[in-house]
């Protein structure tokens, strides 16, 4: 190996807390050459972040790093600030998790990029405007000369990443440090920016730091793994070494937690309910929002969030939900439950029809469906202790409960989603995001209801975790015979649970399948794109693959595209797509919305 | 970097307790703290300590410096009145329309907004408008309107007072209850039936309660600025009976002669809107959950 581009040794980040030190980083050695891509991998809290950030400077103000640092063969710890500048942005640049947040939302995309060549490589104002455009270019942004005149919100998030990684790479750095590039986009989203990145690796023969708790996206792209956990380093190798001759046994537990697409997950389909007795049917719900329209005297335009979805779920079934951000998901869950006003369409539950009743009835109605949330924390009153939380819907509907049952009945329901019963008292914010996920579920089931709806329970949990809160939500499904409708953007996660999947798009149901029809032979070619834009944690099936990426972005459900609402991003789409909305058509016992699902 | 939760301990601490704890440390929010307390026992106690009541005239010292020896330790007006007990007297007032004026439009803006916020739609704009409405009334009118309609009474300053600066409160609370009302808290209680009158109580106030308490400590000292402002006019309480503000009042006409008229009411009202601001200011660092080092 030629000289590293950056040498990392005995790097240490210390944090002083009000109740004392935290260290944060401890001992972490690394090297990386050019044109290579070291991937850091580790949960949440693990200090992947703020090992990098520390070797920028940009630690809190309560940090201190210790260790050494050099790049280029230069010590880069404890740089004045002056020096470091030249250096930042210049020479290593850095993507950061959250496009928005890092954009400055006052300023035109190409002021913000400008800014940057001017201050670093003295450029006048219009050679540095054309350089952005061409790097818009780069980052196959289209009709870039355009966008340089949008501010970042008009972007969407694939977009923006996209502009960041333009910006960062305007000064043809040595080195790019991404934190968690992909985290916050959907998965078609992140198979393109990764693919990006790759590209961009072999053009500007730049060395990148790729920091991930996602295991799948370091397979695929990074040359070298250092897995950390605690802030230290427990494995380091090359990709394959790490992968196929894992020698930690952390490492073992993350690959081994990690759902994989390649794999059929270990329980058999339970086959549908025969009877026609289905615990929750809906028939064509839909849900409308009026958005203002721009200008004072416009008209509001209507925003389809849910344009006419139906569904089946039997007793103590799993419907898995999966579907890009934005199509509509979660509209679908609040509709069924009547949390937002249903614009129409009909939603029967235990055969009663929820849209029909008074708002009395349906109070008594929800003991019968709760709903599981993404934020763990943020579905928590933060004001409330646990006991408040969990027994609130008993006061609700038992409210002849004395609290001494109440209690009881809580430390019961804490037991079984695996939480000790004295920590009754506490308060939400005293706990983990798994912890607090577990609180939740406990809240959802004190009722024992009938159909939970878990709008992407684990999307915000470590992958470890993610495999706990799973496992027990299979378990308390099996024990009492309740029904799921499983919401997530992570098809994998969505395999291990569901009996059957419904991909939904722009607010319509493109295909209803069996869970192993729907990933052997998926019809509509979304579910497939959808399927093949997941990471695998394998780096051998990850170098071999040549799956065709979606192109774009999701359409705005303001403007939804005549005909089928995919037919912009399909690469099969005929003139017909653009006439004609397609209907259902059953395939065995598969449904499928494509005038061409026969033919491809 | 995660939350550590020690094993074995049964009780948690809550928000308050951890706000309370980060507001320990500061020294200027705790000092005030502790100034105010001292200040409200000695309005309430100190004058039964002094010989002489708030209205006895004593026609041997007519306004003399303060001394020792005729246990005018603040010095006495023009009329041989001690300024000590008129100005813990006028104290009394002062923090009595402060406190009581600020729990009226606790009360009604809390409410008010709290209602207007969760219920949203048609209710919220048309209760909106109501308090737009009431804004657009000039303040000084409505005082002036009241003491003709029911003569000098302090009893309507604080009506008078409370009706203007509830306003405030509801739009504050109803901004704060807009926010809150999308959180997933929120939408988990209503998914689990819970009535609009118990989410309001149990999710949306206490949640609130946090700014309120910082806007409530910053209202405080601006009612005793407004009182004081129309004791100043002379629209405010009537003599015998003062206030700070009318104490300032008084002791600026006699500034040049007595100015110890002047400096002691100034000074115990002065310390006392300095202290409700920084206990304030403490508040909004130690409540605002944005300042904790979160992750």
């Amino acid at each position: 190996m030629s000289a590293p581009v950056l040498a990392v040794a005995d790097l240490g980040v210390r944090f002083a807390m009000p109740d004392g030190p935290v260290e944060a980083v401890r001992g972490l050695s690394y090297e990386i050459g050019p044109g290579e891509t070291l991937g850091i991998v580790g949960e949440s809290g693990s200090g992947k972040s703020q090992s990098v950030l520390a070797l920028l400077g940009l630690l809190a103000d309560n940090g201190s790093v210790t260790g050494s640092a050099r790049f280029d063969g230069r010590e880069i710890l404890g740089l004045p600030e002056r020096e470091l500048n030249r250096i930042r942005g210049k020479r290593i640049a850095m993507i950061f998790q959250d496009p928005m947040t890092s954009l400055n939302p006052y300023l035109r995309i190409g002021q913000q990029m400008c800014r940057v060549l001017q201050h670093h490589q003295g450029l006048d104002h219009r050679s540095a405007w054309q350089r952005c455009a061409q790097l818009l270019d780069a980052v196959h942004i289209a009709e870039a000369r355009s966008r340089l005149d949008m501010y970042p919100h008009e972007l969407s998030g694939g977009m923006r990443q996209r502009v960041m990684i333009a910006s960062a790479l305007l000064c043809r750095p040595v080195l790019l440090i991404a934190d968690e590039p992909t985290t916050a986009l959907d998965v078609t989203v992140q198979a393109q920016i990764l693919r990006l990145m790759r590209e961009l690796r072999a053009e500007f023969s730049t060395s990148i730091i790729l920091i991930t708790h996602d295991l799948a996206v370091v397979a695929g792209n990074c040359d070298r793994v250092l897995v950390m956990q605690a802030g230290r380093a427990v494995e380091s190798g090359t990709t394959d070494a790490v992968f196929y001759a894992t020698r930690h046994e952390y490492t073992k537990a993350l690959l081994a937690a990690v759902p994989r697409l390649d794999q059929v997950p270990p329980s058999a389909t339970r086959k549908a309910p025969a009877d026609e007795n289905f615990l929750l049917a809906v028939d064509d719900l839909k849900v409308y929002f009026e958005v203002a329209g721009d200008g004072l005297l416009a008209a509001p335009r209507t925003l389809r969030a849910v344009d006419g979805i139906s569904l089946r779920l039997g007793a103590g079934e799993t419907l898995g939900i999966v579907g890009e951000s934005g199509c509509g998901k979660s509209t679908l869950a609040r509709g069924i439950l009547r949390l937002v006003a249903v614009t129409g369409g009909r939603v029967l539950l235990l055969g009663s029809d929820l849209g029909a009743m008074d708002k009395a009835a349906l109070r008594g109605m929800r003991r019968n469906m709760q709903l599981i949330f993404q934020d763990p924390l943020a579905s928590l009153n933060p004001r409330m202790t646990v006991h408040d939380i969990v027994t609130e819907p008993l006061e609700t509907f038992h409210p002849e409960y004395s609290r001494a049952e109440r209690t009881r009945r809580a430390k019961e329901i804490l037991v079984r989603v695996g939480l000790d019963p004295l920590l009754l008292n506490r308060y939400p914010h005293e706990f983990s995001g798994g912890q607090c996920q577990r609180i939740g579920i406990a809240r959802a089931l004190i009722l024992e209801p009938r159909l939970i709806i878990c709008d992407e329970p684990v999307s915000a949990l470590d992958v470890t975790i993610q495999a706990r809160i799973i496992e027990l939500l299979r378990t308390l499904q099996a024990e009492n015979h309740i029904a799921l409708l499983f919401i997530a953007h992570d098809l994998a996660v969505v395999r291990q649970i569901s009996q059957r999947i419904l991909v939904m798009y722009l607010g319509r149901v493109v295909e209803i399948a069996d869970r192993d029809a729907l990933f052997d032979c998926p019809r509509h070619p979304y579910t497939r794109a959808l399927i093949d834009a997941v990471p695998v944690p394998d780096p051998r099936t990850e170098r071999a693959r040549t799956a065709v990426l979606l192109e774009g972005d999701l359409p705005s459900p303001l403007d939804l595209p005549t005909g089928c609402g995919f037919r912009t991003r399909c690469p099969h789409a005929v003139e017909r797509c653009a006439a004609e909305v397609p209907e259902l058509q059953r395939f065995g016992a598969t449904l499928v919305a494509c005038h061409r699902a026969g033919e491809i | 970097m995660t939350a550590v939760t020690a094993p074995r301990a049964v009780t948690g601490h809550s928000l308050w307790q951890d706000a309370w704890l980060v507001l320990r440390r500061n020294r200027a929010a705790m000092a005030s703290l502790y100034l105010l307390l001292t200040t409200s026992v000695l309005v309430l106690f100190a004058p039964y300590l002094s010989p002489y009541g708030f209205d006895f005239t004593d026609w041997d010292h007519v306004s003399i410096p303060p001394s020792w020896q005729t246990a005018h330790i603040f010095g006495t007006d023009g009329l041989g009145r001690d300024l000590f007990v008129r100005t813990l007297y006028g104290g009394r007032i002062s923090l009595l329309v402060g406190i009581v004026a600020t729990s009226v439009s606790l009360l009604i803006g809390v409410s008010y907004g709290a209602i207007a916020g969760y219920v949203g739609g048609r209710v919220d704009q048309v209760m909106m408008r109501i308090v737009d409405i009431l804004y657009a009334l000039p303040f000084m009118f409505l005082v002036i309107l009241l003491m003709v309609f029911f003569g000098r009474n302090i009893l309507l300053i604080f009506v008078a007072i409370g009706a203007i600066n509830w306003l405030d409160m509801a739009r504050i609370v109803r901004g704060q209850t807009l926010s809150l009302k999308n959180r997933e808290f929120v939408e988990a209680a209503r998914a689990g039936g819970v009535s609009s009158s118990r989410i309001i109580r149990r999710h949306i106030v206490p949640n609130l309660l946090g700014v309120v308490v910082v806007y409530v400590t910053l209202m405080i000292p601006q009612v005793i600025l407004v009182e004081s402002f129309l004791s100043f006019l002379g629209l405010g309480v009537q003599e015998p009976m003062t206030s700070w503000g009318a104490l300032v009042n008084d002791g600026a006409a006699e500034m040049e002669n007595a100015p110890w008229m002047l400096v002691f009411p100034a000074l115990f009202l002065t310390v006392t809107l300095f202290c409700f601001n920084f206990l304030g200011d403490g508040l909004r660092d130690a409540l605002d959950p944005r300042d904790r080092s979160a992750p």
